[in-house]
């Protein structure tokens, strides 16, 4: 028998999100010969995600579906993933680096006395061992990880472990377990959604960020705009949630959200510090400011100088154009 | 109420970054409390004055951490504990860090322990989680508001930007997120009081615990930094040209379009 990995995938809004495929193709890399298990979770039925995860490369998927799953707590999760580890007994774990992610890791971690490596955004072989990458000090710097005993435990980062190619002819088994998951200490009474509709912003390819300088909540109109025709998201800086342009749900930083899109384009943004450390590992970044000794030039692949209600829509026409 | 916060010593967040044989240099480097937890020492602070009782603050490190144990004491914590590991450990990482807070915690009685979301030098985001599971009790992470009421606790907590409304009872252990409270500085009559209160120093012999227990279950083999980027293209002439020359680099150069 081989061994296990387990996956465990998270669905949102009856999607599965990306960063789930994406764990799949970071299991495959720690062992491409183990049998990759995927979980799912919810109060409602998974028998379609489940097929989905399989068309990515799991080779067969556990669903639990449960009321006290229907909004995700630790508690309730972690009763049902536990129960399936004590089943299976895999050699490792691998979850996105996301809000539940982080949330559900440390405690089954805590659980099983095992280590666990987050927010991984590489994984190289070194003879026998497996290499963690990971950044540290708001990714100034990055470090390599390895697990001292046998059991394997990661979280991976978004957008950065490319999630293999969908193969609808794979096929394999979708199990429905019945898990009684007993009362909860901590329940969810209700949600109020602040995030924009549509993509989310740890997994978007593209970002299109306002700073201060795109001085009101109107002068945002353009950049969401922009961020359509590239398919993209709208970010934002501190100054601009600060001020009242934007939701906080969209703030990029050190105390906001972590991102690394194949393209930055900061819009109005100064480049302080503590904005860079959300996004200075993007692949490419575009800064766009009138002030020629911003700081966001430091850090930016290509500058343009210049008044940034007049830039975005001349770049979205040109953008238009190529992509016609 | 019995409340405790866990608090790290960071790196100030402006500090440049320099490695020295796969480890971050940080001689001279200044150290400051990891943000989070001083949203997590004005918060204790707030709970304490409503609801009475004392505020804790516990930190695992070396002697260099009385630094900042005295600013949340001066900030208005009442009393610090410094776990202090240098003369006995060598390698830890959080699975080490839990087990000796759980050591720490074992016999003492808790309502409420604040920890930060994240500390922003290795950002793992496990300690509070961990420590939680360890000892058995709830836990809420990234909050952004928190309300007790005898038993009950009512909790925010921020979801990748929307807002949860979360209920459950103490004893909890939650953490801070940004937009939780604005952490007050330190007075000058605070700082000087203090002075006086009291911080004690335990070994892990003191916990009764053994090196063999919190052996590191995990190993950082070698830090680097990233590749100095190359000085970024500024762009020039007529902003017509500027924008027809940027789509034309992201699309045929980067292949990003
Ligand atoms: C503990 C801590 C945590 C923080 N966390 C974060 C965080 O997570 N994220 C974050 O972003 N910040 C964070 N900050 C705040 C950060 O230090 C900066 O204050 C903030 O990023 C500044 O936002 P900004 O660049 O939009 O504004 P500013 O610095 O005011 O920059 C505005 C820019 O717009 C340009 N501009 C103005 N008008 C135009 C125009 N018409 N066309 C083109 N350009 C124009 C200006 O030249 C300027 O460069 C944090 C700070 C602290 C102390
Ligand atoms: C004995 C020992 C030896 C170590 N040796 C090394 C080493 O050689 N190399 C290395 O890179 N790291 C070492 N560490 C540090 C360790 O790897 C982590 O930094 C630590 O477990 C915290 O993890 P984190 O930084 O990811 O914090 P997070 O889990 O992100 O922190 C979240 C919150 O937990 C609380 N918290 C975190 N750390 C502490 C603490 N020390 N005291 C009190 N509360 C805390 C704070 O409230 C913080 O906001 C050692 C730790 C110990 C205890």
């Amino acid at each position: 028998m081989s061994d296990k990995l387990l996956v465990i995938g998270e669905v949102r809004e009856n999607d599965i999100r990306n960063v789930s495929f994406e764990a799949i193709a970071a299991a495959k890399q720690i062992d491409a010969d183990a049998e990759i298990v995927g979980v799912l979770l919810s109060g409602s039925d998974l028998t379609d995600a489940g097929e989905e995860l399989i068309t990515y490369g799991a080779d067969r998927v556990v669903t639990v579906t449960h009321d006290n799953l229907k909004s995700y707590t630790s508690e309730g999760y972690g009763q049902a993933i536990l129960e399936i580890i004590d089943e299976l007994s895999p050699k490792g774990i691998v979850m996105g680096h996301t809000s539940i992610g982080k949330d559900l890791t440390p405690k089954i971690a805590s659980r099983l006395s095992a280590g666990l490596i987050s927010d991984v955004v590489d994984i190289e072989k070194d003879g026998a061992d497996t290499v963690y990458i990971r950044p540290i000090y708001s990714g100034k710097a990055f470090e390599k990880k390895i697990f001292e005993d046998d059991f394997t435990f990661v979280t991976i980062r978004p957008n950065n472990i490319p999630a293999l190619a969908k193969d609808e002819s794979r096929s394999g088994e979708v199990t429905g377990k019945d898990i009684d998951i007993k009362d909860l200490r901590t329940i969810v009474k209700d949600v109020v959604r602040k995030s924009a509709d549509g993509i989310d912003l740890s997994e978007a390819n593209v970002i299109v960020a306002g700073g201060r300088g795109v001085k009101s909540a109107d002068g945002f109109k353009p950049l969401y705009e922009l961020a359509e025709v590239l398919g993209g998201a709208v970010g934002a800086s501190r100054g601009a949630c600060d001020a009242d342009y934007c939701d906080y749900a969209l703030q990029i930083g050190q105390t906001g959200k972590v991102v690394t899109p194949d393209l930055y384009i900061a819009v109005g943004i100064s480049g302080a510090i503590q904005h860079l450390a959300g996004m200075s590992n993007s692949k490419v970044i575009v800064a766009i400011n009138k002030d020629a000794e911003s700081n966001i030039f430091n850090i930016a692949d290509y500058g343009i100088v210049g008044d940034l209600f007049e830039v975005i829509p001349l770049l979205i026409e040109e953008i238009k154009k190529v992509k016609a | 109420m019995n409340i405790y916060v866990l608090l790290k010593k960071t790196f100030d967040t402006e500090e440049k970054i320099t490695v020295q044989d796969g480890r971050i240099e940080d001689d001279g480097a200044e150290f400051i409390i990891n943000p989070y937890d001083e949203y997590a020492v004005e918060e204790a602070i707030v709970q304490r004055d409503k609801h009475g009782g004392e505020v804790t603050v516990v930190t695992i490190g070396d002697e260099d951490s009385e630094k900042q144990l005295r600013t949340a004491l001066a900030m208005g914590a009442d009393k610090a504990v410094l776990i202090n590991t240098e003369e006995d450990l060598e390698d830890g990482d959080q699975f080490t860090t839990a087990k000796i807070l759980e050591a720490f915690f074992e016999d003492r009685e808790v309502d409420l322990i604040l920890a930060g979301n994240v500390a922003i030098d290795e950002a793992s985001g496990q300690v509070g989680p961990r420590l939680a599971e360890l000892l058995g009790i709830s836990c809420v992470t990234t909050i952004t508001s928190l309300s007790v009421d005898g038993d009950a606790v009512a909790i925010e907590k921020d979801v990748e930007g929307d807002v949860e409304i979360i209920e459950t009872s103490l004893p909890v252990l939650v953490t801070c997120q940004q937009g939780l409270n604005d952490p007050r500085y330190p007075s000058l009559p605070g700082i000087m009081k203090a002075k006086k209160k009291p911080l004690e120093e335990l070994e892990i012999d003191d916990l009764d615990l053994d090196e063999d227990d919190v052996e590191a279950k995990t190993k950082t083999i070698d830090i680097f930094l990233p590749p100095e980027k190359e000085a970024g293209k500024v762009l020039e002439g007529e902003i017509e040209d500027q924008v027809k020359e940027l789509v034309s680099l992201l699309k045929n150069d980067k292949k990003v379009l």
